[in-house]
């Protein structure tokens, strides 16, 4: 059942250590604002689980909170490598970082049969390549009914989803508009979870009947963080800071400058830091 | 001397082997630029459609990340993207997937996951994110990318997903019924498989590029179709199409700072 709080009860209450955890996002609507407050509150020995890990993933994994990735894509979108990922991978630094390496394919079905209540996701896929080597997780199966070999996955079953939305009522019913990715089946997937949202508003808006809405006993922790998508986007609200994106290349590739940024931005700041960006465009927009 | 540089040859000619009635599934990057080149010269009505769900989208701009808004309010529809990858991809519904790769081998197999071992990388790469089944799905591949004795590789560090195997029959014994890699668009030339032994060969040199060029960018020993063509260098408007595309998406991303 839906509960409104603030960002850092709903963490608090909701992220543990050790928990496996996804936060989700496909380029929009990526909650950076919840991934700062779980660095914030320290969580160690996550696993983290995303088909696209980015900034903020980068950003858990330098700080030493994560023991475990799984992913099928981890870069900075169209600029290059994710340094702290990287460094982690090629050096241990700060920690050894254990890797289960999957395709979009395999996470998209993962995730949707953890939200269809099943133990495994099959799809025809996963052929020729050398992913099943290096990924026990990766295994085949025969179709019963015509003989064809396909693949097959666990189910991802998060301890806690986290994602990003415009707008939920007051009653936590939470709206998703745009770019989708994989959030509604993230959420549905896992035990908990943690919705921030650009605004809570007493009715959601006039929609589209078959509109993407996540029912208030299906979320967990809703909470309003404008602008807590920044330097994704949410659509309707601000665009994607492509600049801060390819700034981020720079800051993030050496660790001290990473550490310090850190400080400054997130281990000094809370979530009411984000809003800046979210009434900036909304002034200029006006 | 030319007018323009390798890499605009490059997609302008990834560009051509596009055509108006194509499905195509983009990747980021130099595929979405010739796509886009494409539909806004010879190929209006092409379909685009990007993994983050967006399908038949017209951006005026590139986009720098897969999913940014510019393809979705552009786009004639946004699906989620496991209907993407379920739906439109695994059932079928595409005719071309249109990759890049770090790391390529003669048969047309791309390593975009590690360079050295897996478990200890000399480099580790962002990795496969849709192509494993990009690659078996779509009806056939395109692949576009800048030569190189890194990047051409007579044995991939690690297979992400593949082409032409081991070249012959091999893709077929594995089950896969779809073409896999039918062009591999070069900032030198063109490659098309062998009919037989499906290993990627020049079919096309880019104007004022020589064959030793060709040899000296590659870690195998390249081979020459029996008869290679000159590529047509980019017409004024194919180069103008594409600048002011750059232009713009330059400037947008500044805009957005």
């Amino acid at each position: 059942m839906a509960r409104i709080s603030s960002l850092a009860e709903a963490i608090k209450s909701a992220v543990r250590d050790s928990d496996t955890v996804a936060l989700e996002g496909f380029t929009h609507l990526i909650p950076h604002a919840a991934g700062h407050e779980i660095i914030r509150q320290g969580r160690k020995r996550l696993t983290l689980i995303r088909m696209t890990p980015d900034l903020i993933y980068d950003q858990l994994i330098g700080m030493g909170c994560v023991a475990k990735l799984v992913f099928s894509w981890g870069g900075n979108p169209g600029v290059g490598s994710l340094h702290r990922l990287r460094d982690a991978i090629e050096n241990g630094w700060p920690h050894k970082l254990e890797l289960e390496e999957h395709s979009h394919a395999a996470m998209a079905n993962a995730y949707e049969a953890g939200a269809a209540g099943l133990p495994c996701a099959i799809f025809r896929g996963y052929i020729g390549g050398d992913l099943p080597k290096v990924n026990a997780n990766i295994k085949r199966v025969k179709c019963p009914f015509t003989g064809e070999e396909l693949a097959a996955v666990p189910a991802h079953r998060p301890d806690v989803a986290v994602i990003h939305a415009q707008r939920a009522d007051k009653a936590g019913n939470v709206m998703i508009e745009g770019v989708l990715g994989v959030q509604k089946e993230a959420v549905l997937a896992s035990k908990r979870s943690v919705v921030t949202v650009e605004e809570i508003v007493d009715q959601l808006p006039k929609r589209s009947l078959n509109a993407v809405v996540l029912p208030h006993w299906t979320v967990g922790h809703v909470v309003e963080v404008p602008g807590g998508a920044f330097p994704s986007y949410a659509q309707g609200y601000y665009p994607r800071n492509n600049n801060f994106y390819k700034e981020w290349d720079a800051i993030s590739r050496e660790r001290d400058s990473f550490l310090a940024w850190m400080k400054e931005n997130v281990l000094a700041k809370g979530p009411e830091a984000f809003a800046i960006y979210a009434r900036k465009h909304r002034i200029a927009a006006e | 001397m030319a007018d323009y540089k390798p890499n605009e040859m490059m997609t302008v000619a990834a560009a051509r082997a596009l055509k108006n009635d194509d499905v195509c599934f983009v990747g980021i990057g130099q595929p979405s630029a010739a796509c886009n080149l494409a539909r806004l010269t010879h190929a209006p009505e092409i379909t685009l459609i990007y993994e983050s769900g967006t399908l038949v989208t017209k951006p005026n701009i590139l986009p720098l990340s897969i999913g940014d808004g510019e393809l979705c309010e552009t786009a004639l529809t946004t699906v989620s993207v496991p209907e993407m990858f379920r739906y439109w991809l695994q059932g079928g519904r595409i005719k071309i997937g249109f990759l890049g790769g770090a790391q390529i081998d003669k048969y047309a197999n791309l390593n975009t996951t590690v360079v050295g071992p897996y478990d200890k990388p000399k480099v580790r790469l962002p990795g496969g994110g849709g192509a494993p089944e990009i690659a078996t799905s779509c009806g056939e591949i395109f692949i576009i990318m800048t030569q190189g004795k890194r990047s051409f590789v007579d044995k991939l560090d690690f297979v992400t997903s593949i082409g032409h195997v081991s070249g012959g029959d091999s893709r077929a014994k594995l089950g896969v019924t779809t073409k896999g890699p039918s062009k591999l668009i070069t900032d030198l030339a063109l490659f098309e498989p062998d009919p037989e032994t499906k290993e990627m060969t020049v079919v096309s040199i880019h104007p004022g590029v020589t064959r030793e060029q060709i040899k000296e960018n590659s870690g195998w020993p390249i081979k020459f179709a029996s008869k290679v063509a000159e590529t047509p260098p980019p017409t004024p408007r194919e180069l103008e199409v594409l600048r002011d595309l750059h232009a713009r998406t330059n400037q947008a991303h500044a805009e957005a700072a």
